[in-house]
């Protein structure tokens, strides 16, 4: 279970992150909307500790991440596995070396072995044969499919997906997004999504919450986040560019 | 801002960048146990660094010992023997224009390099991804550039040294009519061992400033493409500057104190 409590950021004299407050439970899907810009990405920083909070706490399975030394902090990554806005493949590797490269750092596992486990994982992902491909020669879908296969290589108990769908075609999103909810309910992981796409979030989240003005302002399933009277979600779920959620930042 | 403010300021600043710098390599230091076990990386770094460059500093070699020796029969005339010419180079090479030019031409290429490829990758999320694969991004990136540089260094610039006095000899045997046995008897005579650890001494710390410098101003990229060509520049510059400051912080306590006498 991941616990993020009162969770405040600010970079200078910008606040960020005012108190978010929010639980993730094990095997759930958690997808936090909200604006460009309103700290959905340092959100999901906090969790896997890449960047640390200027007070509140994040638990994970009972584990306080803000108080971590460094090595434990690295100890606790390898329980998660996280997808990039823009995949962050590493330039220089091959596609396999890519998905492989956790399991080369921190198993005992043969060449023979990693390269296996990478190619199931890339076929989980519908994506065979691309293997000595540098990340230049793939298109936007085919990067993040291969981030997302690196994600899962080491088979985590959590993942974090950061804008999954940002920058896809229609059709190449909603082929992300079944990948998405096809390897969680196969691998039955806990995942925490961010988004400003309202329809991935309908389709991937068990649960979803509106991060507004740095704080939670909602939590509800796709249901209840579809009828539910909160104009703030529905601005945001409506598209409307009238509402209590201001156009321009303050 | 009054310009002795900003004087204040700059300097406050390039004293705590160096701070940065130093506390990357003592981390760089701490994870290179780890780092050398994982060969492949070192090897890749040693290659590009130092196979790389090797031409580079091969023709500047050449050419720095030419005119080394033009420059040296000038001085001489009337006042010095050119007999002296083989020693009066190889000395000026191996201790000083040897370590500093290869250093200085390595730095350009491989400094800027280095930052290139460290800022790309994190203006592109590629080290926080790292950091998300449980990989720490000082022994996997930092420390074998660390280490491949100051094992390269050396190497480069004793084939530079090697190059640099047959680039001379080449003048002195065409141009100033010295022969070969004059010119390499004074060599043989006057170099010697202390000179040429002297210059070794000095590549191995001048390859420790230019993957740190490199690897340090790299990962703390901010932006995009100008954010990268910033410190792609300032890697150059810094490394430049340290490298001649520890030049002479190098010439003088090696030949005041641990060589003299």
């Amino acid at each position: 279970m991941i616990r993020i409590v009162d969770l405040k950021k600010n970079f200078d004299d910008l606040e960020v992150l005012k108190g978010v407050n929010l639980t993730i439970n094990r095997g759930e899907t958690v997808v936090v909307i909200g604006r460009s810009g309103c700290g959905k990405s340092v959100l999901l920083r906090h969790i896997i500790g890449l960047m640390m909070p200027d007070s509140g706490k994040v638990f994970v399975d009972g584990l306080d991440v803000t108080e971590l030394k460094e090595k434990q902090l690295y100890e606790l990554r390898k329980r998660f596995g996280m997808l990039f806005q823009g995949a962050a493949l590493f330039d220089s590797l091959s596609v396999l070396d890519n998905v492989g490269l956790g399991l080369r750092e921190h198993t005992n596992l043969s060449d023979e072995e990693i390269r296996k486990i990478a190619c199931d994982k890339l076929e989980m992902v519908g994506l065979g044969r691309l293997d000595d491909k540098k990340p230049a020669e793939l298109s936007g879908g085919m990067k993040k499919r291969v981030g997302l296969a690196r994600a899962i290589a080491m088979d985590p108990p959590v993942v974090l997906y950061d804008e999954p769908t940002t920058g896809l075609d229609p059709i190449m999103a909603d082929v992300i997004n079944g990948l998405i909810r096809d390897l969680q309910k196969r691998l039955g992981i806990t995942s925490i999504a961010v988004t400003h796409d309202i329809k991935s979030a309908y389709k991937i989240g068990d649960r979803l919450a509106l991060l507004y003005d740095g704080k939670i302002v909602f939590e509800g399933t796709p249901e209840e986040t579809r009828s539910t009277p909160n104009e703030l979600v529905r601005q945001f779920i409506e598209g409307n560019a009238q509402g209590p959620i201001p156009i321009y930042e303050e | 801002m009054k310009p002795s403010e900003y004087l204040a300021g700059s300097i406050g600043f390039s004293i705590s960048e160096v701070g940065a710098g130093f506390m990357l390599l003592l981390s760089a230091i701490k994870r290179a146990p780890r780092a050398i076990k994982q060969k492949h990386l070192v090897v890749e770094q040693m290659q590009r660094i130092g196979l790389g460059s090797l031409p580079l500093v091969l023709v500047t070699s050449v050419f720095t010992g030419g005119v080394a020796a033009v420059q040296a029969a000038y001085q001489f005339e009337n006042y010095v023997p050119l007999r002296y010419l083989g020693m009066v180079i190889s000395k000026s090479i191996v201790i000083e224009l040897g370590p500093v030019l290869t250093a200085l031409v390595v730095g350009g290429r491989v400094g800027a390099s280095i930052a290139a490829e460290l800022g790309t990758m994190k203006v592109t999320e590629q080290i926080e991804a790292l950091e998300t694969l449980a990989i720490d991004p000082v022994r996997y990136l930092v420390s074998p550039r660390l280490i491949a540089a100051v094992m390269m260094l050396p190497v480069i610039t004793v084939f530079s040294d090697f190059i640099a006095i047959m680039g001379g000899f080449a003048v002195a045997y065409t141009g100033l009519d010295i022969n070969t046995h004059v010119y390499f008897n004074s060599i043989k005579v006057h170099l010697t061992s202390e000179d040429v650890l002297s210059g070794l001494i000095k590549a191995f710390f001048f390859g420790g400033i230019i993957a740190i410098m490199g690897c340090y101003h790299g990962m703390k990229t901010r932006g995009g493409a100008e954010g990268v060509g910033i410190a792609t520049t300032k890697a150059v510059v810094s490394s430049c500057l340290l490298i001649l400051i520890t030049d002479y912080i190098l010439a003088s306590l090696l030949f005041s104190a641990v060589f003299a006498g």
